[in-house]
């Protein structure tokens, strides 16, 4: 039997990368798990926002609904989604976690739409919800997905929420907040980050048992490898405890594979 | 940055004017007097076919389904709907096919539980006229309404697909130079909100997250409150801090204890997902779907019989043990 699942070690690696003091607006799933795993590890003062109002919560169980009851159980604060967005137009939160169907080689997400008919689409999906917002607004967005050629695109058919856009200094062009973007995307085969000056996708680390060809195999773009990249480092027996004891006892996330 | 400024391509569904709105709050009836009515007449009264509505709470969590459910009964249609995190709420009115033009932040997903089939049928159908915003921009277009605005200028949506199907329009800020999206207020006619309590005058108190409700509430011509319990106005007045909607904006006041099932009701019962479960599986194929809505919507006489329809007041104890994670 292997020693951890891929949604295991997507969490972990997610978790690690949430500071103590750091601010960060998770949905539901695996990067709720990720922040909860992060407080019980080595960011025990990460703040965990929800984009409908909660506020600092001791989350008892995972939340089924981004607004549910959970998300300010022994929380700090219930208030409205214009303030926590406002926290987030504000530049007082570092990072958020967002998903999609599709996100293309500078960290465009699409969430709304499969076709090339906005106004009558083969696939409507729930559309931006906060994650346009959070894109945005938010210093660096994460993005946590198992990765294939379906999902990694050349162009999304839709571009919910914004990446690099065109790449280069298209994000800022467009008037959106200096520094702000797409900063790691968390995968069952690597870690990927973004060229400095073009704002392509780029490897970071891969995973262990996980090679070049997998990757070329699995994205629908032009994947830059760089000549030095890591191995991931793999989750340790003390964060698989705590993810599999305390965080999702029920395996409802880490189940999912 | 001298490139041209863009303009969303979609329609606003509402008026942005607030001179036309002020004038409309000026001859709104300001007298504090009891407001109590009853579900079946807030919808006849303040749901003429067509007008556009908002929703308060969450999608699943404090949304006022016994008035969702009358008019998908009373077959109300062609109204605007404001699309705002709308899960459950939007699940329903799709299934009555009440509404025809959706202002999109989030519809047809109910989030972790998966995707309304039929609520994507109808959305991938072509026949509804949509425009696209984000959470944060409706938001804010609730609040620049609230504020008698006719737009407020945001950071969000700008360079994506969001913002071009949306009607949001890039200005320049007069101060620093920099692009901004201006989005327009929205004005809805008539808003449902369901709260923890409320006096009979309509001064209405909620716990737990907020999401939009004090800007939908000074936003909206008409605002129908639900509530849990109806309690004194001596109760108000001792800690008027909680107050969340003052009564002069709303128009009707019903008592609806358990009003939020299936949804989740902060502090009171937790959402009833085996029953929400039910609801995405009977969408999985049309007949079924039709003799689910006919059970537990057309052929029932009120939200009460639907409680009962699933479990009464014994699945309310479970959903408040839920609620307070006992057991």
């Amino acid at each position: 039997m292997e020693k951890y699942n891929s949604m295991e070690l997507m969490i972990t690696i997610a978790a690690r990368n949430l500071e103590d003091g750091a601010v960060v607006v998770v949905g539901t799933g695996a990067p709720c798990a990720a922040a909860m795993l992060a407080q019980m590890t080595k960011s025990p003062n990460l703040t965990i926002m929800f984009e409908a109002g909660g506020i600092g919560p001791i989350l008892p169980t995972m939340p089924i609904s981004v607004g549910d009851s959970r998300t300010t159980h022994k929380g700090l604060k219930a208030t409205t989604m214009a303030e926590i967005m406002e926290y987030c137009q504000a530049g007082m939160v570092d990072y958020c976690f967002l998903g999609g169907a599709q996100i293309d080689k500078y960290g465009n997400l699409n969430s709304t739409m499969i076709g090339d008919n906005y106004y009558k689409p083969k696939t409507r999906f729930p559309g931006s919800g906060g994650a346009n917002d959070l894109a945005s607004l938010t210093w660096r967005t994460m993005v946590m997905t198992p990765q294939n050629n379906k999902r990694f695109v050349e162009k999304c058919d839709f571009v919910t929420s914004p990446g690099y856009l065109n790449g280069g200094n298209s994000r800022y062009d467009a008037g959106l907040p200096l520094g702000t973007g797409p900063y790691k995307v968390i995968t069952d085969i690597g870690v990927y980050g973004y060229h400095p000056e073009t704002k392509q996708m780029m490897l970071l680390s891969l995973h262990v048992g996980k090679t070049l060809d997998d990757i070329k195999n699995n994205t629908g773009f032009e994947m830059l490898i760089p000549e030095k990249y890591d191995i991931t480092e793999e989750p340790t027996d003390e964060e698989l405890r705590i993810l599999r004891e305390k965080v999702d006892p029920m395996r409802l996330i880490i189940g999912r594979v | 940055m001298n490139e041209e400024l863009k303009n969303g391509i979609g329609e606003i569904f509402t008026d942005v004017d607030p001179d036309k709105q002020r004038e409309y709050f000026r001859n709104k009836p300001k007298k504090m007097i009891p407001k109590l009515s009853t579900i079946k007449d807030v919808v006849e009264k303040y749901v003429q076919d067509g007008i556009y509505i908002a929703i308060g709470g969450f999608g699943g969590v404090r949304i006022p389904t016994a008035i969702l459910h009358e008019i998908v009964r009373q077959k109300k249609k062609n109204l605007g709907f404001s699309g705002h995190v709308a899960t459950h709420d939007c699940q329903i009115l799709a299934a009555g096919e009440c509404f025809d033009r959706v202002d999109i932040a989030y519809v047809v997903g109910l989030e972790a539980r998966g995707l309304s089939r039929n609520a994507r049928r109808v959305f991938e159908s072509g026949k509804l006229k949509v425009t696209e915003w984000s959470n944060a921009a409706l938001s804010w277009r609730y609040k620049a309404a609230a504020m008698g605005l006719p737009f407020l200028p945001i950071r969000s949506m700008l360079g994506t697909d969001t913002y071009k199907y949306s009607a949001a329009k890039e200005i320049i800020c007069p101060f620093t130079g920099k692009k901004l999206a201006a989005v327009p207020a929205l004005y809805p006619d008539v808003a449902f909100i369901h709260v923890h309590r409320c006096d009979v005058y309509g001064n209405a108190q909620v716990d737990g997250i907020i999401v939009a409700d004090d800007d939908i509430a000074k936003a909206s011509k008409h605002v129908i409150i639900t509530t849990e319990k109806i309690i004194s106005n001596d109760e108000i007045r001792r800690e008027p801090n909680r107050t969340l909607i003052p009564y002069w904006l709303v128009d009707a006041v019903i008592e609806v204890p358990f009003g939020s099932y299936p949804g989740n009701m902060p502090g009171e019962y937790f959402s009833d997902e085996e029953h929400l479960a039910e609801w995405l599986q009977a969408e999985q194929d049309p007949e079924k779907f039709k003799e689910f809505l006919d059970k537990y919507i057309y052929n029932t006489k009120d939200f009460y019989e639907y409680l009962q329809l699933n479990g009464g007041i014994e699945k309310m104890i479970k959903l408040r043990q839920k609620e307070l994670l006992i057991g």
